[in-house]
Formats: structure tokens, sequence, C-alpha cells
């Protein structure tokens, strides 16, 4: 076997473990059914991500972040409000201040064009990754080995397959392992937008009654902006024109960064939490979307991927280097146990968060309210979340504590 | 005993022999052995590095390496030793170990030199390795003494050998017998004789005998709170290790 790991999948999470195991000296495959020409986007297309603190410190280790650096927004406050239409965030927020934390940023927002950008020229440079282009049409595994059969005709083997092949994986799939579906009938809004005055560097988590709406900062006065209707409405709001759109978007927003206008591409995205039964199979570990893909609220998608591709990379090198099968089910159960606890919490956080503050019932309404405003004025409590919020707290993996494997 | 030649106790291979073909099932019979070889694996790589300087950072860190583990079963340990790089000859008194073990070396893609015979005989033939293994070995032989004498003329000098085993005090008699073998269930009755468990103290003795020098010893221990195993270096009141290198 020319591989110690084959990863089905080269996008964000299938990199990012590519890069980690190819730097701790393990020889690893990545296959992709996109070129490089595809996958890199050289406009920018309205998509960006709030990576937390502790994801950009392991982006640091992966020799990522000095790329991506310069193109990044730090996040130094969070301001999470209730909020009505037409009245724009409400008087109770819970503030969290970066100085507060003493640790830097809360987070940096990073746009997709630049991530990809940064992680297509690392895979490129990496010795010890070999990349397959190609689409996968079958999977088997046999003693001391997974093999995949491309639609080609070629077929790759590893002691271990890695599934980072998105919500709908099919190399999980493929495994027979069954996925939790929960379709919140909401679709997410996403656009950036140019302001007229300058955002600080404040992140803004509005819960309004259809859904949250979240103003992250991007360089510049610029703003990327995720906000949830239901599925109907959010149909009716993609197909307006630029300017209707905006207007619909203006009274949700309030007036608190002036005037507004659209600086990118729109996109929609049905809000559904996928969550595989089991992250691991017979030599198979699903990392990223392909074990649980939560809808983007908090932002919390790819940090959660992050936090699974650490995971695995710390389990499978340190297995490596005392020399145990990487796709051994005892090293495999190693990751399971280290992911499960996390990743159950994320996701009834951010399902509960959701549902909590997606109603206008008015006794929810006092309570959300006074309960922000509670928070805010217990500091450790506040300190609490921050750390929660920039993946500070809990069994942090090594590459998210910003130490090389 | 009834076999001049050899230090292995016929009644023992006999009972390891019924318990062959599940070696490598890590949910089965052995599967309180595969919770617990991380742990000794772990000590087994770290000791070999320490004492011929190798990095285990490095991809096949003991690359070079001639290493003999005795009673090598299913080849559990050797598997990992040989993608390590070392060169690895596994030798088990139980004939029926060793076809299992082929066979899943060869589906591990690993190339391992494996022998039905006893240390005894490999030493007679005099054949040396830089390292020597016997883990969870001296409680099942005749006469330790006898048998850690044989491993230190196996060693090359300036060779290291590794030696585990079961302390003999009434925790390990709750534990290794009442515990792991009546009420866990995790190995069958009578797999252990208590009477030839072994304090670390009488190993020593036993290794130095034999001309070794002891450099470290440590304890493998279950915590049941975490189900899983790991190093101690004050509590050897169970399972423990003594690493020696040849005199």
């Amino acid at each position: 076997m020319e591989q110690d790991v084959l990863i089905t999948g080269g996008s964000l999470n299938g990199a990012c473990l590519a890069l980690a195991l190819a730097r701790a000296g393990m020889r690893v495959a990545v296959i992709d059914p996109l070129s490089d020409a595809a996958q890199g986007v050289p406009d920018f297309d309205g998509r960006s991500y709030a990576l937390a603190a502790a994801s950009v410190k392991m982006l640091g280790v992966l020799g990522l972040w000095e790329r991506i650096a310069p193109e990044a927004q730090p996040i130094l406050d969070i301001r999470v409000g209730d909020g009505r239409p037409g009245e724009g965030a409400g008087p109770m927020t819970l503030h969290f201040d970066s100085r507060d934390l003493g640790e830097g940023p809360l987070g940096q927002m990073v746009e997709d064009r630049h991530l990809r950008a940064a992680l297509l020229a690392a895979l490129a440079e990496a010795p010890g990754i070999r990349r397959i282009r190609g689409a996968v049409a079958a999977q088997r595994t046999e003693p001391g080995r997974a093999t995949v059969i491309l639609e080609d005709g070629q077929t790759h083997s590893a002691p271990l397959l890695v599934g980072a092949d998105g919500r709908r994986s099919g190399t999980a799939r493929r495994a027979g392992i069954r996925r939790q579906v929960t379709d919140y009938r909401q679709t997410a809004l996403v656009c950036a937008i140019g302001h007229e005055r300058p955002h600080d560097g404040c992140a803004w988590q509005i819960f309004l009654p259809p859904g949250p709406l979240a103003i992250l900062p991007l360089t510049g006065n610029r703003s990327s902006i995720v906000w949830s209707e239901t599925a109907a409405q959010a149909a009716a709001i993609h197909a307006l024109p630029d300017a209707q759109y905006l207007e619909v978007l203006r009274p949700r927003f309030g007036d608190f960064l002036g005037e507004i206008r659209l600086a990118g591409a729109r996109h929609t995205y049905p809000l559904d939490m996928s969550v595989a039964e089991s992250f691991t199979a017979e030599r198979l570990a699903l990392v990223g979307d392909a074990a649980r893909g939560v809808h983007p609220v908090a932002g919390q998608g790819l940090n959660a991927g992050l936090r699974d591709v650490a995971a695995l990379a710390e389990v499978l090198v340190e297995a490596a280097r005392q020399g145990e099968d990487p796709g051994w089910p005892l090293v495999l159960d190693r990751y399971a146990r280290w992911r499960r606890f996390d990743s159950g919490a994320l996701t009834l956080a951010t399902d509960g968060f959701n549902r909590l503050f997606s109603n206008d019932n008015p006794m929810l309404r006092l309570g959300r309210d006074l309960g922000l405003g509670l928070a805010n004025a217990i500091p450790a409590l506040r300190r609490g979340l921050m750390r929660e919020a920039a993946g500070l707290s809990g069994d942090v993996p090594r590459l998210l504590q910003g130490r090389a494997l | 005993m009834s076999d001049a030649s050899s230090s292995v106790d016929p009644q023992e291979i006999a009972k390891f022999e019924a318990m062959a073909a599940e070696w490598w099932d890590p949910h089965g019979k052995f599967k309180p052995l595969h919770m617990m070889n991380p742990c000794r694996l772990g000590y087994v790589t770290r000791q070999i590095a320490a004492e011929f300087g190798r990095d285990l950072n490095r991809p096949r860190a003991l690359e070079g390496l001639r290493i003999l583990d005795i009673g090598c079963g299913g080849g559990l340990l050797c598997e990992p030793l040989a993608r390590l790089g070392a060169t690895v000859t596994g030798a088990d008194a139980a004939e029926r170990n060793i076809p299992v073990a082929k066979l899943h070396a060869e589906q591990s893609g690993l190339e391992i030199d494996y022998r039905h015979t006893t240390a005894e005989a490999i030493a007679a033939s005099g054949e040396k390795f830089d390292v020597v293994l016997a883990m969870e070995v001296v409680e099942h032989v005749a006469d330790p003494q006898a048998f850690l004498s044989v491993c230190a003329q196996l060693l090359e000098s300036g060779g290291l050998t590794v030696v585990s085993t079961l302390n003999r005090n009434p925790k390990s008699y709750l534990m290794a017998i009442i515990g792991a073998e009546h009420v866990m269930r995790w190995l069958p009755k009578g797999t252990h004789d208590w009477a030839k468990f072994i304090t670390p103290d009488e190993l020593s003795g036993f290794l130095e005998t034999a001309g070794m020098v002891p450099v470290d010893r440590r304890g493998f221990v279950f915590n049941p709170l975490g189900w899983s195993w790991s190093l101690s270096e004050r509590d050897l009141s169970v399972n423990y290790a003594i690493a020696a290198r040849a005199g």
C-alpha cells in the first residue's frame, strides 16, 4: 500500500487532515472529483467563515495562517441580542469583549476564496501527499485494508479510509452508516454587504422571530450576513432583484452601520442538521460535515470539522508513532470516544439556541432578555461562554492549542 | 519439568493453543490484551528508542534494529515494531499461533519472521538480537531464572531486554485471578497460577543473576473510570515491566 490514509474529499476538512498527517510524516492520498481550478475561486463569491480562535491556532501550526492572515478580519467583540422585525437589535445584549479574555481576538473572519487558495497552495507544496482526481464509485474492506474503486476503474488502498466528503457523504453511505436528518424548514440567506460606517471588528448575532441574523465583520467596511427565514419566505426573498432584497434586509439589520449595499453574490442554504449515526466503521472514520453537518447559525460548522480533524490527526499520529495500524478498531474507537460528547453538545446547543430564539412568545422573549442581561452581568459566566465560542474549553486536541503533533 | 532442553511448561502451551485462533479479534477473548497492548507497546517502543537513541517522531524510527519477541502469540507486538521499521522475529512455543500470526502479517503487508520454536533453541543456534522481549511470559515458564539467562544469551552486547509479568501480592491475586478470570471473565479460568507470579525485586534479581543491568521499571495500571491502561512509575502492584541492558 502506497499510503497510510486515504481521504475522500479534498475540500477544507480533508485538505487540513492531509496536511496535519503529512507534517507528522504519514503518507496520505486525497481523492477529489474537482480540479484545483474548480476549487479555487479567484473572485469573492460572498462566502466566508467565522474561525474560532482555536481553529486559527490550528491553521497556524499547519502553516496556513501566515498565508491567510493578511486577508483576515479579527473579531474583537461579539454581541448577542434579541430583536424584533423593523427594530434591529433590542436593548438587552450580551457583550463578549476579547479584551476580557486576554487571549487575542475571539476569532477571525476569513473569506472562502482566501482559505481555499491557501489550502491549495499548501497541498501542492507538502511532501507526502498524493492527490488523485476522480469520483469514487465503490469501496470495500478486506483484512488489513480499505479499497476505493474510482469511476475510471482505478483502485486505491490504505489501512484507513477517511470520509471528508460532506453532509451527503457517499463514503459514509457506502459503509452503511445511516444519518439522522433534522429539517428546520428554514433557509439561510447569505450575502456580503458594504456599509457606510466601520464595524470595529464586532460580530453581531441578533435573534429575530423567523430565525437568527448574524453580522460578521469582513476586512474594510464590509460584513458577511447570514439570516434565516422560513423556506418559502427565503425563496421569495432570494428571487427579488438586489435593490428589493436590500429593502427586505434593512429593517432586520437596523441602521447602526449606516447605508448598506451588496458586495458579492447572494446564496441560500437550506437549514438542516445531518448527523451520522456512527463516526467510524470498519477501516473508516468520518470528519467534518460527513460526520455531522450543523446549520451555520453560530458559524460552528467549519470549527467543529476542524475539531474532528485535530482529534483524528492526533489519534492517528500517536498510533503511528508506536507502530499501530491506523485502521485498527481500537485506534478508531479512541477518535469516536473523543468526538462523541463534544459533537452531541454542539448540535444540541446550536439546535436549542435556535429553537429558543426563533420564537415570538412574549414569556420566552422576557426570559431570554433576562437571560442575556444576566449572562452579561456575570463576568465568569461570560468568560466561560467566550472560551466555549473560541473553542478553548473541553479536552482540546493539541493542534487546536497551537501545538504541533 | 518434562523436557530438559526447554523451560516451557507443556500444560501452559496447551492452554494458549486453545485460544490462538482468536488473537486478532479486538472484541473477542483477547480483548483484555488488546486493551492493554497500546500501553505496553508505548512502554516498549519508548524504552527501545531511548536505549538506541532513536526519534519516534520520525517514520520507521526503529529501522535496522533486530528484535526478538518471545511468546509472540498472534503478533500483537511484532506487527507494530515491524511497522516502525525493525527487523522482527516472533517466536512462540505454541505451534498454532504461528500460522495465525503469519497470515495476519501478510494481510497487514508486513514482513515478520515467525517461528515455532523456543528461546532456548534460538540461543543454542548462536543467533543474537538488539532487543529481546518477553512480555507476560516469565509467569508461565517452569524456571524463570533459567529462562532469563537464556534471554541474556540472546542479546548482542549493548542490547536491551524488556520483561513484563504479574506481581505476587494479595492485590494481584484479587485483580488477576479473581477479577480477570472469575468476575470479568476476561481470561479463561486457570490462565494464571498465582504462585508463579514474581515480585519486581525478584525479577530484578533474576535479571542481574543472568548478567543484565535493570535500567527501568514501570507499572501498567488499569483505570476503571476511563476503561483504559496507563503507565505508572509508582504502582507496580499488579502488572509491571522491567527493562534491562545486556551487562
